[in-house]
């Protein structure tokens, strides 16, 4: 009697295991593990329907094979990260992961999918282990390592000739590599950075530091936040008064699908990143225009991301047929693929990481609009990745 | 007569089980699915967890909201300690797990047991929230992202490897033994005067002092020997996901722990495997697409609400369901004699 | 550290400290008087700040009114909430009030998923309150802020008011003293303890509207605010008012600073705050009853 509840639980649960043995050798099996709540839930989606955008102009097929999607909320929490990937690896026994946003959680399913051997294309994280020590030939990224946008920050506000910085960031992975990239180029052209303000992640509670930097009073102040953080950050900087006296930049993720909510605050920033909204090319006015009829919203550099990543993906199944066992093949052919995306062409690194312009953009209305090229064909180092 | 009989053999029935529970894990990673493994490996590294809590707990009585400090700790000594390229030595990692466990628990115990009641609840809960800050601002870790193992260590000697830490299934025995080992101390450990002196003073403490025990002596050791397995059971997690986070010394992790030990039902050893079993089952259980449908990704809430239903309905958890059930059995016929 | 800055960043920590003291003082009476571990405290909290998410498209200019209906609101919510589920957890140990109400954070956790979502939030404040003044000349100090400590002043005072001058103030406290005496002079503890729970519940659910524009709205911020209340209320003494106001300005000064001097280290400066307090005085700084 004292076991009935337990063997029933057991019971219950092989019975769970055994129902979710996904059936169907066709189509192939795509786990989207992003962030569909939290303070980045609308990067998660912008991804996604970028991803099926580029899929829905193929036909609905990639390789000859129609897509099934898998779908997973990682909630931006790293802590849960290893079982959420474990899901979509082990029970939902997808062919292809695609995630995710947060660095700390594309941290843990890189390592997750480097045992397992499953195919992994990053479309946003940039921890910069996932093409450095972390690395592995089934692992891809179409978004930037972090250290690239931080860096390309770090050579215009150099070329501005402002000389002390401060930084102010989230404190996890992505904020402190960004900082280290625009560190890196701010003192390559004889600035010095004052101090490094961190916020624990995700809080947006940012007036002691507010008050911190017009106490020190540097030249300029580079911030890293995302999604609603971005959105909060660039409101308090002008209700503290600091965005009329100390200039203000950062990587583009701080105006980037935020204008909107920004509205007059965010006007004149200058950011970087390795998308602009009106870059005048054929094939970015293609994307935007088909993006925003399918979904109602302009695209951002996120759906960019999501879109480059199907298209990578597409590159290699063109290269077996479909053919997903043909692993080698897939892989050298990703590694060699020019992607044609709305950013402009990029190709990728020998650690798989995007080769690409980045942009000086500046804030005018409801758009993040290119003033010229702050840094070209930018390969981030790839520190540590054997592959 | 006849109650002699039942007593003797229902002793004999609850020394068989745990063996029997035993063996019939020993024998599940030929039977079952390697996810199915995975889970049920999960479930022996918190049955441990759970377990050192029970001690504190369940047999002396004392209520700690920050048992997580230290297989946290355990936790991230054993990966901070293991080296890059090369895996580690079970031999030398385990104990500097638990010794590090073990260091802060004396620390926290020495200083929370001079407090009482609902104080010691709260002091225990923000120690433990201080050693998060510790892993979760400082460089110490890798922050909110956690850090990573890059290689899990081994048991070897000489250039023989007798159990590979890569291997999940060594991983599961590991896992198993360690259960073992520790359950059957601790069974030992509440035999002896020390035992019996410790529920003595969940009794009552008073009496205990007034009988010439230093219940403070007492209650620091029963802390620190609980600190130290659940630094055991953090060496394992460790292992398990080769990866740590500050998200294991948060007082959510405190507080599912203590829920498993009311679930299987405080004061028995076996409550704490039991309540880890049945935690983690119905957590699989209420997250289950293919079995609830939409209403799985609101688990929360049904979790909750089981929650409540248990804690109120069944105070003694699952064993105390059990007694109840087998008392009633029992019953009828005593009251047929009676009318 | 100049004067100016030094004096600007004790404006924030008391700015703080001060909507800290609104929930934890919510959190002591309850836990002072019908000596209930409340884990869901946090959740009032959250709750206040979606009712303000949810309330402030109606209400535009009309701040104020809008803090009122949420207050009422709140309170209703916490009358009923009483009477169905927290009045059975008096006569029980501490370890089931534990876990009953960390499952209970589950389910308020879960019930905000489905009625409001997922997102994270912004409130704006309304206009007359969303100017700044210039401190000098590099900053400018949010007017709001300074709306919010007065406002958790004036509910300070209000506070202090009824619990020691008015009929209700006084049977609160005999209530705490004596629950049995109480009832033996005729006076109905269980609608006492529903009125003192129900405005618990409402001074958390005030402090988190007013600290909606402030913080965002996003899910699981009642988690951050509940330990932090936790240790308030044990410095200053469970169930001390006067106790959980000195202690929650200390608590902003601990955090405000650290922040800025010890980023590192400023999470661990509350814990390790209250660590020393408690050795010194392990019945918190002020008994019951202040």
């Amino acid at each position: 009697m004292r076991l009935f509840p337990r063997t029933l639980a057991a019971m219950v649960a092989l019975c769970a295991a055994c129902l979710s043995h996904a059936q169907g050798s066709a189509p192939i099996k795509v786990g989207l593990m992003l962030p569909y709540t939290g303070t980045y839930a609308s990067l998660g989606n912008m991804i996604e329907n970028g991803f099926k955008l580029y899929v829905q102009e193929q036909g609905g097929k990639l390789g000859g094979r129609e897509i099934q999607y898998f779908k997973v909320d990682d909630e931006s929490e790293p802590s849960k990260a290893t079982d959420n990937v474990n899901k979509l690896i082990k029970r939902d026994q997808v062919d292809v992961i695609v995630g995710t946003v947060h660095s700390g959680v594309a941290m843990a399913m890189a390592r997750v999918a480097k045992e397992s051997k499953t195919l992994l294309i990053v479309p946003n994280a940039g921890a910069g282990a996932i093409t450095g020590p972390a690395c592995a030939p089934n692992i891809f990224r179409t978004s930037f390592t972090n250290w690239q946008p931080g860096y390309a920050t770090g050579v215009i506000a150099g070329q501005k000739g402002y000389k002390r910085a401060m930084t102010i960031t989230w404190n996890y992975a992505a904020g402190s590599e960004m900082v280290k990239g625009f560190t890196e180029a701010f003192e390559k052209s004889g600035g010095k950075v004052l101090k490094d303000l961190t916020v624990p992640f995700p809080n947006v509670e940012f007036q002691a530091l507010l008050t911190e930097i017009a106490a020190q009073k540097p030249d300029v102040v580079f911030a890293f936040f995302a999604g609603g953080g971005a959105v909060k950050f660039v409101k308090d900087y002008a209700a503290a008064g600091l965005n009329k006296t100390i200039p203000l930049v950062g990587t583009g993720f701080l105006t980037d699908g935020t204008l909107e909510a920004q509205g007059a605050t965010a006007q004149g920033l200058i950011t970087s990143l390795h998308y602009a909204d009106n870059l005048e090319t054929p094939r970015n006015n293609a994307f935007r225009k088909n993006f925003a009829l399918a979904y109602k919203t302009n695209a951002d550099v996120y759906a960019v991301q999501g879109y480059d990543t199907a298209q990578l993906l597409a590159v290699g199944l063109n290269a077996v047929k479909g053919d997903l066992s043909k692993r080698d093949e897939l892989v050298a052919a990703m590694r060699k693929a020019t992607i044609d995306s709305p950013r402009g062409k990029f190709t990728m690194s020998a650690s798989h990481n995007p080769v690409q312009d980045f942009y000086t953009r500046e804030v005018k209305g409801n758009n993040n609009e290119a003033r010229g090229i702050a840094v070209k064909a930018l390969a981030d180092p790839g520190a540590g990745c054997r592959m | 007569m006849q109650a002699a009989s039942t007593g003797s053999s229902r002793s004999r029935l609850s020394k068989l089980l745990p063996v029997a529970a035993g063996l019939v894990l020993a024998a599940l990673p030929w039977f079952v699915s390697p996810y199915q493994q995975d889970l049920i490996a999960k479930i022996l590294v918190y049955a441990l967890f759970a377990l050192s809590l029970e001690l504190l707990v369940g047999t002396t009585g004392l209520v700690s909201l920050g048992h997580a400090a230290f297989f946290g700790i355990g936790a991230y000594v054993t990966v901070l300690a293991s080296p890059q390229g090369a895996p580690a030595s079970i031999v030398w990692l385990v104990p500097l797990a638990m010794l590090a466990a073990t260091a802060y628990a004396l620390f926290v115990g020495a200083l929370s047991l001079r407090t009482r009641g609902v104080y010691f609840i709260m002091v225990t809960l923000a120690f433990a929230q201080m050693a998060y800050f510790v892993f979760h601002d400082t460089k110490l870790g890798g922050g909110t992202d956690g850090i990573f193992m890059y290689v899990r260590p081994v048991l070897g000697a000489g250039g023989a490897v007798w159990l590979d830490l890569e291997d999940k299934r060594h991983f599961y025995y590991l896992a198993l033994g360690a259960l073992a080992l520790t359950y059957a101390l601790l069974a030992l450990l509440l035999r002896s005067r020390f035992g019996h002196a410790l529920v003595g003073i969940r009794l009552n403490e008073q009496r205990m002092r007034a009988a010439g025990f230093r219940t403070y002596g007492y209650k620091l050791a029963a802390f620190v020997i609980a600190g130290a397995f659940a630094g055991l059971a953090g060496f394992l997690v460790a292992v398990k996901d080769a990866a740590v986070n500050p998200e294991l010394l948060s007082w959510h992790e405190s507080g599912a722990v203590l829920l498993m030990i009311i679930l299987g039902g405080l004061g028995h050893l076996r409550g704490a495997f039991i309540g880890a079993f049945a935690f983690t089952l119905l957590k699989e259980f209420f997250q289950s697409e293919s079995l609830l449908g939409p209403l799985a990704s609101h688990w929360q809430m049904t979790l909750g609400f089981t929650i409540i239903a248990f804690v109120a309905g069944l105070p003694k958890g699952l064993i105390g369901a059990g007694q109840m059930l087998r008392q009633r059995r029992r019953a009828p016929v005593r009251e047929a004699a009676d009318e | 550290m100049d004067l100016a800055t030094f004096l600007v960043q004790c404006l924030n920590a008391v700015q703080y400290g001060l909507l800290l003291f609104l929930v934890a003082s919510g959190l002591t009476l309850i836990f002072g008087i019908m000596g209930v571990i409340n884990l869901a405290h946090g959740s009032f909290y959250m709750l206040g700040a979606y009712l303000a998410f949810v309330l402030a498209p109606w209400f535009g200019q009309q701040f104020l009114l809008m803090l009122l209906i949420g207050v009422l609101l709140a309170a209703l919510f916490g009358f009923v909430l009483e009477w169905i589920f927290f009045s059975y957890l008096y006569q029980r140990e501490h370890l089931q009030q534990v876990l009953m109400t960390y499952a209970l954070i589950l389910v308020f956790e879960e019930a905000r998923s489905l009625l409001v979502g997922n997102d994270v939030h912004g409130v704006q404040a309304p206009a007359w309150l969303s100017g700044s003044f210039a401190l000098g000349d590099l900053m400018s100090y949010p007017v709001y802020r300074l709306f919010a400590s007065a406002a958790c002043i004036v509910v300070a005072i209000l506070l202090y008011w009824v619990v020691n001058r008015t009929r209700l103030g006084m049977m609160i406290r005999a209530g705490a003293s004596n629950r049995d005496m109480v009832r033996g002079l005729g006076i109905d503890i269980t609608l006492l303890y529903r009125i003192v729970f129900a405005g618990g519940v409402a001074l958390a659910a005030l402090a988190g509207m007013i600290a909606a524009p402030l913080s965002s709205v996003y899910p699981g911020m009642g988690g951050s605010v509940l330990i932090i209340c936790f240790v308030v209320v044990v410095i200053g003494g469970i169930g001390s008012i006067t106790g959980a106001l000195i202690a929650s300005l200390l608590v902003g000064f601990v955090d405000t600073f650290g922040k800025v001097f010890y980023a590192e280290y400023s999470g661990i400066g509350v814990y390790l705050l209250m660590a020393i307090i408690l050795i010194w005085r392990p019945e918190g700084l002020m008994k019951r009853g202040a």
